[in-house]
């Protein structure tokens, strides 16, 4: 038989195969790699682990650009999380994670259930989760679906986050009409290793026991992975099945009875079972391990009748996890999780045979070799377009000299003149730029009293690390969080948005006395088959890359999240804005030596670091601006370039003033310029005295 | 934490099964979301071993504290009138408030001034507290309100009042004075690396009023 042959012979038809999410070539290689047609649950195995969501097949390439290792990297790319070296015996778990498509369509459930899953992500490495952030997009604030998905959504994270006790501290809110028909949820946690070994997911001992712990199983979430990996429709409703429901009071019971099997050392290896479930664990463990997993089906505890196999086997019910155990040792656990009110069951073994067999009624439901589903993957290596799309041409054409005149009394807007007190007023009023605290008084920021920074007041967060394991234990440290991407610019020119998204995130860092250390990223794109996205895509990674490598932040895992668009009434699809979130974390080594942004003393001076004001330079532009974009109605210019050794000079000076005492208060001026970062440093300090020095330096 | 690591007190975790506390002197109900806040915040609660045996407790005239999901549990344990609704914009609060202290004649409150004004944090989605005019009137006339909630100057009024409670009602004890409950969290004020350490005056004074027992 040849290959080109398979598909005709296949048992499923061509809509059952595309169902799953998968290509009818990437059948033919199925059958090619089976030496065999796969049955119904088998077929699901491959749709889910073979989805951008679970192998990256699209960006897979472009990733391995990014910088993963340096002296304070412990773990990097493939595992749950990364794990960074703090000092003091400390490393900190940390990772981002989206939950952009459930989100669409069940706003609360699709937020609450992405912040669920990233702290799994943490805890499963050994480390307690001590912080969360958010980085959200959303369209229009005038439109009423927008207000539906905004409240939702945060509502969502308040209740899983709260719930869960874990403070949500900081994070970074946008609003533009790219984001209409699909919005960006992405969740970052920070966790700190409460064990001597860092938790690993690779299968290992032949004949150990493999536990499935946690909540039940049921028909919730089925098929989340591809439907992630889709673009969405007005069909897109009638995936609701596909968004799962969270518990986040199980997860609680889960953290701490993870923590506590894992202390006792029975546990050789753990994963987390988010997108794909069952599947995604056993042959993720399977493969890294370079071992086999055989699993039962009917040891399952269930929370529903009547599953089949391929309902057990895609199910993303929340909060489960699958552990390798030392054999013998079982019952230890076992008993750990009941104490808790979880489930542990022995549901298989470790095998010789590379392969993940899965049991079901006495029989075998699903044989699948494991680097099939989870390793050697399918890979596109896709070609960038001869040159940037034409939108982006045109829009580098834009230069200042397109403004209406202006005089130090204002500007004429359609021949009305407005001043620039208006125009200022105008930006602090849009929603972008606005204050959030309506969001972050939803989130509880200071539960575990660890924060000591708290969210408004400064350009990042900083939590105390203070181990738990060790009563009385008390730390000087600290470490910094900040999320950012300015995807205006990232849309105008990929690669250096990208490198701004960096430098921002290292620099909001420096503004509250943090170095940065390293770097979680979350690529939110559009569909990568279409050139205009490939392009977005490929940029925007090179300049990842480049900047992660000038700032010595590299990237210790993330997550990529593809095809976010929408199809509009005519059924072309809109892509959202490329938006490449940065989420990055830096050293506080002295908890006194910090700052936040707002003013503090009448009197004090203010220093603009970087480049004097009239200096004409590609780092100083208003392209991609929020003024033009807010006040003119346009989306265009190149958007400033970074200097990667300007700003290597800033924020080491900024930072050396912090730790001297020297600066007292510090904020970028990210958007809204400089009239923003003054007047955000005015508000935040109490406004009042301020003002005179606002106004001087202007 | 607070009472561990910054008063250095020998304190002890009560797991929710059990069922004797007899070597402890002051019992601490925790913030959080006890079995998930399912059903109703604290109502799951009221039920486990572990707060049976505080409300014997509690009978024996021994000090009984409730923080945030604390005060929930017990109002509805039945060990303080009243209870706590959904908050009056109907979502969670977390931020600093201004409260005032209304009596320092209490084991809880001692150390602090008559009338003083702190600032604590609070986290909460159901922090409305609630009673009828009755209970009301009774918790009145028995100076049985701790803390109200109140503006940066002192004046309790709508402004102030971060979540709808009838009468400010920030923090209550019983007619007994030995248990109390309060939204605010004044173990997120305590740390002076955290910054406010206002909070950490409550716990002054309950080992204040331990010595003079």
């Amino acid at each position: 038989m040849t290959e080109a042959s398979a598909i005709t012979t296949a048992p499923f038809s061509l809509g059952e195969i595309t169902s799953e999410g998968l290509k009818p070539e990437e059948y033919e290689e199925i059958f090619r790699r089976l030496g065999r047609h796969p049955n119904k649950a088998e077929l699901g195995m491959f749709g889910v682990m073979w989805s951008e969501h679970c192998c990256y097949k699209n960006s897979r390439p472009l990733l391995k650009q990014f910088p993963t290792t340096g002296s304070r990297v412990l773990v990097g790319p493939g595992e749950n999380a990364g794990v960074v070296d703090v000092g003091d015996g400390l490393r900190l778990a940390f990772k981002i994670e989206s939950h952009n498509h459930p989100s669409a369509v069940e706003p609360f459930q699709g937020a609450a259930t992405g912040v669920g899953g990233i702290l799994r992500d943490i805890f499963t490495m050994g480390a307690r989760p001590i912080a969360i952030l958010n980085s959200l997009r959303f369209g229009d604030l005038n439109d009423a679906r927008t207000k539906r998905l905004l409240s939702g959504v945060v509502a969502g994270i308040s209740h899983y986050g709260n719930c869960v006790g874990v403070p949500t501290v900081g994070g970074e809110v946008y609003f533009d009409p790219a984001y209409a028909g699909n919005p960006l949820v992405n969740a970052m946690a920070l966790g700190l290793m409460e064990t001597p070994d860092i938790v690993k997911s690779g299968a290992i001992g032949i004949g150990n026991p493999v536990l499935y712990v946690g909540s039940t199983t049921g028909r919730d979430g089925m098929g989340g992975a591809s439907f992630a990996s889709s673009e969405l429709s007005d069909a897109s409703m009638d995936d609701r099945p596909a968004v799962q429901v969270g518990d986040p009071f199980l997860e609680k019971s889960l953290i701490e009875a993870c923590l506590e099997a894992f202390r006792t050392g029975a546990v050789v290896a753990a994963q987390d079972m988010g997108a794909a479930g069952i599947t995604c664990s056993t042959s993720e463990m399977a493969a890294k391990g370079g071992v086999g997993i055989e699993l039962d089906l009917d040891l399952i505890p269930v929370r529903e009748t009547g599953m089949v196999p391929y309902e057990y086997l895609l199910s993303e019910s929340q909060e489960r996890m699958l552990f390798v155990a030392a054999k013998g040792r079982e019952q230890e656990l076992i008993d750990i999780f009941e104490r808790w009110g979880l489930h542990a069951v022995v549901a298989g073994s470790v095998m010789v045979e590379p392969i993940v067999r899965i049991l079901f009624q006495g029989s075998v439901a699903a044989e699948i070799p494991a680097t099939a589903l989870a390793d050697n993957t399918p890979i596109y290596h896709r070609e960038l377009p001869p040159q940037p799309p034409d939108y982006a041409q045109q829009a580098w054409t834009w230069n200042v000299a397109a403004l209406p005149p202006c005089t130090a009394e204002g500007i004429s807007i359609a021949a009305t003149l407005q001043t620039w007190n208006d125009l200022l007023l105008k930006l602090l009023d849009v929603p972008t730029i606005a204050s959030k605290r309506w969001i972050y008084r939803q989130y509880d920021h200071q539960v575990q009293n660890n924060t000591v920074l708290l969210p408004g007041g400064a350009d990042a967060a900083i939590v105390r690390l203070r181990p738990q394991t060790e009563p009385g234990a008390t730390s000087n440290r600290g470490v910094a969080a900040t999320v950012d991407c300015n995807a205006r610019y990232v849309y105008l020119h990929p690669y250096e948005g990208a490198k701004a998204a960096v430098a921002e995130a290292a620099r909001n860092l420096s503004c509250v006395g943090a170095e940065p250390i390293a770097v979680t990223d979350n690529l939110n794109f559009g569909s990568p088959e279409n050139p205009t996205g490939y392009w977005q895509l490929s940029e925007a990674c090179r300049g990842l890359a480049e900047a992660c490598q000038e700032f010595s932040t590299p990237v210790t895992g993330g997550n990529v999240s593809l095809y976010n668009e929408t199809l509009d009434s005519q059924g072309k699809p809109q892509a959202i804005y490329p938006t490449p979130v940065v989420g990055m974390v830096g050293l506080v080594p002295d908890l006194t030596k910090i700052c936040g942004q707002g003013w503090q003393e009448e009197g004090d001076r203010i220093y603009l670091l970087g480049l004097p004001l009239e200096t004409v330079s590609s780092c100083i532009t208003l392209g991609g601006s929020e003024y033009l974009a807010a006040i003119h109605g346009t989306i265009a210019g190149m958007p400033p370039i970074v200097d990667f050794g300007l700003e290597r000079q800033v924020q080491a000076a900024c930072r050396e003033g912090i730790r001297q005492g020297w600066v007292k208060s510090a904020h970028d001026c990210a958007e809204g310029g400089l009239a923003i970062a003054l007047a955000e440093a005015c508000i935040s300090g109490g406004g009042g005295s301020s003002e005179g020095a606002f106004s001087r330096s202007l | 934490m607070v009472v561990r690591d910054l008063l250095h007190q020998p304190t002890r975790m009560v797991w929710h099964e059990e069922s004797d506390l007899s070597d402890l002197d002051v019992v601490i109900i925790p913030g959080g979301f006890s079995y998930g806040d399912y059903l109703r915040c604290g109502a799951i609660a009221r039920f486990s071993p572990a707060l049976q045996a505080t409300v014997r407790h509690a009978e024996q005239g021994k000090l009984v504290m409730g923080i945030c999901n604390g005060f929930q549990v017990l109002t509805e344990a039945g060990l303080l009138p009243g209870a706590l609704m959904r908050n009056r914009d109907l979502h969670f609060v977390c931020d600093r408030v201004s409260l005032r202290v209304e009596r320092t004649d209490s084991p809880w409150t001692q150390s602090y001034k008559p009338g003083q004004i702190i600032t604590l944090p609070i986290a909460h989605g159901e922090g409305n507290y609630y009673a009828d005019a009755e209970t009301l009137a009774d918790l009145e006339s028995h100076n049985q309100i701790l803390f109200r909630y109140c503006t940066p100057t002192g004046e309790t009024s709508v402004a102030g009042n971060p979540n709808g409670s009838l009468n400010h009602i920030a923090g209550i004890c019983n007619r007994h004075g030995n248990v109390m409950g309060m939204m605010p969290h004044p173990e997120r004020a305590a740390d002076p690396m955290l910054g406010n350490t206002e909070g950490l005056t409550l716990f002054k004074s309950v080992l204040g009023s331990m010595a003079v027992v």
